[in-house]
């Protein structure tokens, strides 16, 4: 949507003005029920089953592109967000359909409660350093 | 584009993610730091919020309200396959704290960018992660011009507890946002085998 330059035709305007068109998008849900907040860094893997999401006539475009997106390879929240060019809270609603229909799931980054793997962060301090 | 893409058959690879959060005032650098050592471009999300400055997270009414986004950038460092590290710079305005509120949760760390001509920008950002315990390390950003102030002089006048690192960096440089990102890990670390031990012990 908007890598092609139609995405800048924005509903809402850089400026931040009345929001209409991502509410018609989700039927007005800002939430998926019983869900909880997806995390922007939890990661969206489109299952291997979910083929032809075209063809289901309950999907909007939107939730096909994801689909697709994470097909090729698993993306974040966030980063779906800013590819659809769609505040990240229609995005996790997007996203919480898709997991309901079974066409993609989601891998939760470290849990909040939890500390860190220790061997992660020395890994991340390695990585860092070899950039 | 971003992960490990998946050949024919093999499932892709799903990478362990983890955020480290870029706060302090408007113009900072925040931006700038993120783009230093991001592989792609910082991106651009955008959060709706209600005139209140709350996120929108139920639907009531909202039909109603005027609706308003705030935008917040992020950029991606894939250090391995299965291990991707986020960086999140958004605004440092305590009406945006909700924001923090989420992308705190989970975080790794935080670096609280500062910039010696007006440091009381900064001061909310402080506030916020020593209040919640989320640990941070000072990067004082070095623009020309700007006297360049020991750390210790920046430490005091930020009244920092002994163990939070001040570090003198620039934004534009990556190596030098290497090693404030090495060195909020580090610090993550240190301070997360403080808390083992105190649960231990
Ligand atoms: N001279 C100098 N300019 C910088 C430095 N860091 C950022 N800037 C400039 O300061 C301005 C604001 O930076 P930006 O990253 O957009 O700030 P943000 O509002 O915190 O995201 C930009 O024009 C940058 O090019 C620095 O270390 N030195
Ligand atoms: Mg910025």
């Amino acid at each position: 949507m908007s890598a092609d330059g139609q995405g800048s035709s924005h509903w809402f305007d850089d400026e931040a003005g009345p929001v209409v068109r991502p509410y018609a998008m989700t039927r007005g849900r800002t939430t998926s029920p019983g869900q909880h907040r997806l995390d922007l860094i939890a990661v969206v893997v489109t299952e291997p089953q979910a083929q032809n999401p075209e063809a289901d006539p309950t999907l909007a475009p939107e939730h096909v592109e994801i689909v697709g997106l994470c097909r090729q390879a698993p993306q974040s929240v966030a980063e779906l967000a800013a590819e659809l060019d769609l505040p990240i809270g229609v995005v996790r609603v997007l996203i919480g359909d898709l997991v309901h229909a079974e066409l993609v799931h989601v891998t939760r980054p470290v849990p909040p409660a939890e500390l860190p793997d220790e061997s992660i962060l020395r890994d991340v301090i390695n990585g860092l350093r070899a950039l | 584009m971003i992960f490990g893409r998946s050949e024919r058959g093999k499932p892709p690879v799903e990478p362990v993610t983890l955020k480290i959060l870029v706060a302090g005032g408007f113009g900072v650098g925040k931006t700038t730091l993120v783009g230093a050592v991001s592989e792609i471009r910082p991106l651009r999300t955008e959060e709706l919020l209600t005139e209140a400055g709350r996120p929108v997270d139920d639907t009531t009414g909202v039909e109603r309200k005027h609706t308003t986004t705030v935008a917040m950038d992020f950029g991606r460092i894939t250090l391995r396959e299965d291990l991707v590290l986020y960086l999140f710079g958004t605004p440092g305005q305590e009406r945006f704290w909700f924001m923090w509120d989420e992308l705190s949760e989970g975080a790794l760390g935080a670096v609280v960018l500062a910039d010696t001509r007006r440091l009381e920008d900064c001061f909310a950002a402080v506030d916020y992660f020593e209040r919640r315990s989320i640990p941070f390390l000072v990067g004082v950003n070095c623009f020309e011009g700007s006297a360049r102030y020991p750390a210790e002089a920046v430490r005091r006048a930020l009244d920092l507890d002994a163990d939070v690192p001040v570090v003198l960096c620039d934004a534009r440089d990556r190596e030098s946002v290497k090693e404030v990102l090495i060195g909020v890990v580090q610090h993550a670390m240190a301070h997360a085998a403080g808390r083992r031990g105190a649960l231990t012990s």
